[in-house]
Parts: structure tokens; C-alpha cells; sequence
């Protein structure tokens, strides 16, 4: 099962520069972008995370969240907090730096790393330490 | 007065709630300005606005049900930190209580939203954030639910605690959130959120002293 990787930005144009540059290396992987508030304002959306999850889930992916700032990650934590059980084995919080830890996870879902091996690339750690 | 809350109360309180977040929008955008996005005072009234349109639905036939539909709400509703932090807390609370709501029954809502707060913002008190508000108005309930109050009185000790907690964060430096990124120049501000709190605690003890 491939692994998919949902944007989460305080910003619309933000999330969809991240999926652009991500999927530069990465043809193959599912990038969804949930930038900005339901009325496109800074700030980042329950919604559309949760949406953008349900879609990925139903199309079979397991789903890598990466987020911009402590608030969207509160807002992703929330979604994964109201999942099912089952569900929640097959999304998960990717922790790291949004750009190069979007790279990294995207393209080792590229070269078929499963969800953890994902994860672990997200957090960047080549780069980082 | 003795009597316990119910539904009435609590959806007076939201609807209180409401209007004192649309009255004092403009003071928490200042506020949130001063150390963070600018967004608190907007959001707030936002999200309690979609709250209310919400309570006029109908449907809702009990106290936990209010919290459950203001957690959701607000979860959906407000893209700041706002939303997730107050979505945990009104949810946790409304899996605190059952049925009516006693003084030991504000006592278990307020854990429950102060334990909500602390698991989704992994924040302690001292930070400068609402856990600095909910965690005096958490102590104050629980003194007075044991010295035998009502449940409105209990929650004007809270109210007026989760106040002097908001007050209280004026000289604290942030260590949580993007206010932290301020370093020194966060203190002598008050915090949006712990300021919100202390609003939306208020607005409890109006309605339960109205009802």
C-alpha cells in the first residue's frame, strides 16, 4: 500500500508550493495541499485535513500528515484523535521541518517506504541532526 | 439556586458567551496582536457566532450536548489554535458530566476542559496561555464545591479566579506557542487565550445565576 503525504499550511499558497516542490521528486506519490481556513484565511482548517484524509484512505493510501506551525499540527492532532481504531493505525503525524521533511517523506514514498519509513524521513534528520 | 444546571443554563451560557466575545472582539485582536497572530478576537467571534446558528438548529436535549456541538463547532470553524484547543476542552467537559450539572459537576467540566487544554497544548501553568486562567478556576471551583456551594456560586469563584489568572499572565514571558519566539518583549502583555477563558468562564456564572 503507498504511502500519501497531506500538506497542512496556515497558508493556501504555502501548502501548494510544498506539494509542488515535493512532487518534483516524487511523480508517483498522492500529495494533497490543505492550506488556510474553510474561507481561504490564514490559519488551517479541520475540514479540509479530514477531508483530504477520508480521500487519500479511500483510495487505499496509508496517510503522512506534515504541518507549518504548532497550531496546524493541534489541528491535525485533533482529526487523528477522532478517528477509528483501524484508521488510526494508517494515518499518522510526520514530525520535521515542512519543506525539506516534505521532500524527504515524499520522495521515500516514492521508492515505496511504507508509513514508518515515511514518518522517519519527515522528520529529516540527514539535515538536522 | 441550589438547583442543579441544565439545559437552559447552558445554552444561555453560549449564547452570554457569544455576545461578550462579539463585544470584546476588537480588545482580543489588540491583545493577540501584542505577542501573536492577531487572530484570537476574530476567530472567537467567528466560531461562537457559527456556535449559536448551530444552538438555533434545536436538537439538543442536554447539557453535555451543548459542549458536544461547541467542541465540534469550533473544531471546524476556527483556524487558529483557537480551535483545536477549545474544541478539546468543551469536548473533554462534555464527557465529564451527565444529565444536570451540580457543583461537583462544574468541578468535573472544568477538569475536564482543563485536561483537554493541557493534552492538545501540551502547556503547564507559567506558560502564559488559558491554562494559566483554567487551572486558578479549576482550585476555586473545587474549594467551593467542597465548602457546600451552589453550582452557580461555584462557578463565580471560578470565573473570578480564571480573571485574576488571565490578569496574572501580564508579567509572565511565554515559553509556549508563537509568543515564545518574542522571548523578553512578551511580557506586559496579557494572553488572548487566558483572557478569552476567563470571558467564557464569566459568561457560565451570569447564565447560572440568571437561571
Amino acid at each position: 500500500m503507498s504511502v500519501a503525504l497531506v500538506i497542512v499550511s496556515h497558508s493556501v499558497q504555502l501548502a501548494e508550493g510544498v506539494v509542488e516542490l515535493a512532487s518534483q521528486m516524487a511523480k508517483d506519490v498522492e500529495l494533497r495541499a490543505a492550506g488556510g481556513t474553510d474561507d481561504g484565511r490564514i490559519g488551517t482548517s479541520f475540514d479540509k485535513v479530514s477531508d483530504a484524509v477520508t480521500e487519500l484512505r479511500q483510495a487505499g493510501h496509508d496517510v503522512a500528515i506534515l504541518t507549518d506551525l504548532g497550531s496546524a499540527t493541534m489541528t491535525v492532532e485533533s482529526v487523528l484523535d477522532l478517528l477509528d481504531d483501524d484508521e488510526a493505525a494508517h494515518v499518522r503525524f510526520a514530525d520535521g521541518p515542512l519543506v525539506e521533511g516534505a521532500v524527504a517523506a515524499a520522495v521515500t514514498a516514492q521508492v515505496g517506504g511504507d508509513l514508518d519509513a515515511v514518518v522517519a524521513a519527515a522528520a529529516a534528520r540527514e539535515l538536522f541532526g | 439556586m441550589t438547583d442543579a444546571l441544565s439545559l437552559a443554563w447552558a445554552d444561555a451560557w453560549i449564547r452570554d458567551a457569544q455576545a461578550v466575545l462579539a463585544e470584546h472582539r476588537m480588545e482580543l485582536i489588540d491583545l493577540d496582536r501584542a505577542i501573536g497572530d492577531g487572530d484570537h478576537g476574530e476567530n472567537m467571534d467567528r466560531g461562537f457566532k457559527a456556535v449559536v446558528a448551530k444552538l438555533d438548529e434545536g436538537g439538543i436535549d442536554d447539557v453535555a450536548g451543548v459542549l458536544k456541538l461547541v467542541a465540534s463547532t469550533l473544531m471546524s470553524k476556527v483556524g487558529g489554535a483557537a480551535g483545536p484547543l477549545y474544541g478539546t476542552a468543551f469536548l473533554r467537559a462534555s464527557k465529564a458530566i451527565e444529565g444536570d450539572v451540580d457543583a461537583n459537576g462544574v468541578v468535573a467540566l472544568i477538569e475536564g476542559a482543563l485536561d483537554g487544554i493541557v493534552a492538545r497544548g501540551k502547556a503547564t501553568t507559567g506558560e502564559k496561555t488559558m491554562v494559566d486562567a483554567w487551572t486558578p478556576a479549576l482550585e476555586a471551583a473545587k474549594a467551593a464545591a467542597a465548602a457546600g456551594e451552589t453550582p452557580a456560586a461555584t462557578l463565580r469563584a471560578a470565573a473570578d479566579a480564571a480573571a485574576k489568572g488571565a490578569e496574572a499572565t501580564i508579567p509572565l514571558q511565554a515559553t509556549k506557542g508563537r509568543a515564545s519566539y518574542l522571548g523578553e518583549r512578551s511580557i506586559g502583555h496579557q494572553d488572548p487565550g487566558a483572557t478569552s477563558t476567563a470571558y467564557i468562564l464569566n459568561a457560565a456564572a451570569d447564565a447560572a445565576e440568571a437561571v
